[in-house]
């Protein structure tokens, strides 16, 4: 029987982004001129015309494929988006791959633009009307179980899983802070990084808490940019200006009872202390044909730092429960540990672009023109969430 | 009631699968829907059983004697109206002989740096307007 497998068969081509800035500061930009200047950002990166590309494929919100298609003169053969909100970040370049294996396009963009200028995702779930909560969703069934608790923003929500964590496993406060000071480590190297002092111990507990277990430097940054992603057939990928970064595998999805997960607090006690991650990261590795040991390099959705040490234990890095004392040890430290993380900085402390800046660093590192270079990586991991289902990942080889 | 977020910030939407969830709360009474089929109970109410996929529900009393599965302490005013009620605890709690039902609410009536995973909690009742009723718990 053949394998139905997308496999080595795509290649991502082109990576660009607009500057990253402090929310607001984008203005008086448009949020999809960002994205417009991504994209043509990500064509020259490629050596490719902005008319050459024939599809869109997305995830979360903020972009119309139609406007977009517009202003710039692009005849779309596909547009489609993965549906549900971050989770979606690295799965989008798999829905990308997934239009071309089926023929469906030639020369794919994903793409994502924020502007959190008058709106804020940290009160996403924060009654509309109210000052501060323009962002948020409407009220839904299921909110009203758990809004009147006056949980109202995603940090708050994610900080209960994190005390169940450290209740269970004794995850401490000193390995969140070891994920919050690796990254910025790395950040600090990056011109293009928000974040561009040096974060200590003492620093790191004597911010303010936010929400238990959670303080200042849990929390990844509210900010401005964009980022775009083309993809295309291995086969053309050769043709193009840089190396190609060939896609090994994505998936995206999640199990049923993880279903909505933080809005919902109904996850089996098997697995709320978790990233949620554990069935899409065994079909992407699956799919790819690998296993933890393959990986270099692992680009992990941190919106909050507990969430990057649940995705290091559901992605086989570490043993379920021992995440914490993986970072403790040193294994997330670029350039000396086992396994560097987010070695441009993250959504902790480069920007917070919904996770497509993970993605660009993954194609950069597989090119070797990273600014933290591992030596010798061959295999990078990129995810998208932890969230309600989808969650998703990205495995990529030079 | 101390240890809240104010009632102007609650927004309830009740369905015709919630609403008597939300009615009895209002009689200061704690119902779940179990499944008529299969009896497993689902919680928040939905349309479908997620093990048989059957729809109707019996509605259970329960006492709202549980304990405390994880929580947090809100510090931060992510929105100007909560700011006057911090800090207030929020926790998930599981209700015993429920298979894992977990009800979401705030602990009032203690000292947030108190409050532990595993905290045994009674059910307590905060009247947000005419015929609106939220549940919260205090230790036991």
């Amino acid at each position: 029987m053949t394998e139905l497998t997308m496999r080595g068969k795509t290649a991502i081509v082109g990576v660009g982004a607009t500057p990253y800035t402090k929310r607001g500061e984008s203005l008086p930009q448009l949020p999809m001129e960002l994205a417009a200047k991504a994209l043509l950002a990500a064509c020259a990166d490629a050596g490719l015309s902005v008319h050459d590309v024939d599809g869109f494929a997305l995830y979360s919100m903020g972009f119309d494929t139609s406007l977009f298609a517009q202003w710039l003169g692009i005849d779309v053969r596909f547009t489609g988006m993965l549906t549900g909100g971050g989770g979606g970040a690295a799965g989008s370049v798999g829905l990308a791959a997934a239009a071309i294996v089926s023929g469906q396009a030639d020369c794919v963009a994903s793409i994502m633009t924020l502007q959190q200028a008058a709106s804020r995702f940290g009160a996403s779930y924060a009654p509309r009307g109210k000052p501060g909560a323009t962002y948020s969703a409407p009220p839904s069934p299921e909110g009203s179980f758990i809004q009147p608790s006056g949980l109202m923003g995603p940090g708050q929500m994610f900080a209960v899983l994190a005390q169940r964590h450290m209740h269970l496993y004794g995850t401490r406060r000193e390995d969140f802070a070891e994920v919050a000071i690796s990254t910025r480590n790395n950040a600090i190297r990056r011109p293009t990084a928000l974040m561009q002092h040096e974060l200590t111990l003492d620093a790191y507990f004597d911010a303010r808490m936010i929400a238990d277990p959670l303080c200042l430097f849990d929390f990844c940054l509210e900010c401005d940019g964009a980022v775009a992603v083309i993809t295309m057939s291995a086969e053309r990928a050769r043709d193009c200006r840089q190396r190609p970064v060939y896609i090994a595998a994505s998936a995206n999805g999640g199990a049923g009872r993880w279903g909505q997960a933080i809005t919902w607090f109904g996850m089996p006690d098997e697995y709320f202390a978790s990233s949620g991650h554990r069935p899409v990261a065994a079909d992407a590795y699956r799919m790819a044909g690998i296993g933890p040991a393959d990986v270099d390099v692992a680009l992990l959705y941190d919106h909050f730092t507990p969430m990057v040490i649940m995705q290091l234990e559901d992605y086989g890095f570490a043993p379920i429960g021992e995440g914490g004392r993986f970072v403790a040890d040193g294994n997330i430290r670029w350039p000396s540990g086992s396994l560097p993380v987010n070695t441009h900085g993250g959504n902790l402390s480069e920007a917070y672009i919904i996770g497509m800046t993970h993605v660009k660093e993954a194609v950069e590192q597989l090119r070797g023109t990273a600014i933290n270079q591992v030596d010798g990586a061959e295999v990078a991991l990129v995810t998208g969430g932890p969230a309600s289902i989808p969650v998703s990942n990205l495995i990529l080889h030079s | 009631m101390q240890g809240v977020p104010p009632a102007d910030i609650i927004q309830l939407m009740p369905t015709v699968w919630t609403e008597p969830f939300w009615q009895a709360t209002a009689e200061h009474r704690l119902v779940l829907p179990r499944c008529t089929e299969c009896g497993e109970y689902r919680f928040p109410p939905t349309p479908f059983c997620g093990s048989c996929s059957a729809q109707t529900v019996e509605w259970i009393e329960h006492d709202g004697r549980g304990t405390i599965y994880s929580f947090t302490v809100i510090r931060h005013a992510v929105i100007p109206d909560v700011r006057d009620a911090l800090p207030f605890v929020a926790a998930v709690v599981e209700l015993p002989g429920t298979g894992g039902c977990r009800l979401v609410g705030n602990v009032v009536g203690v000292r947030p740096e108190e409050v532990r995973i595993g905290h045994d909690v009674a059910i307590d009742w905060y009247d947000v307007r005419e015929g609106e009723t939220v549940p919260v718990f205090r230790l036991r």
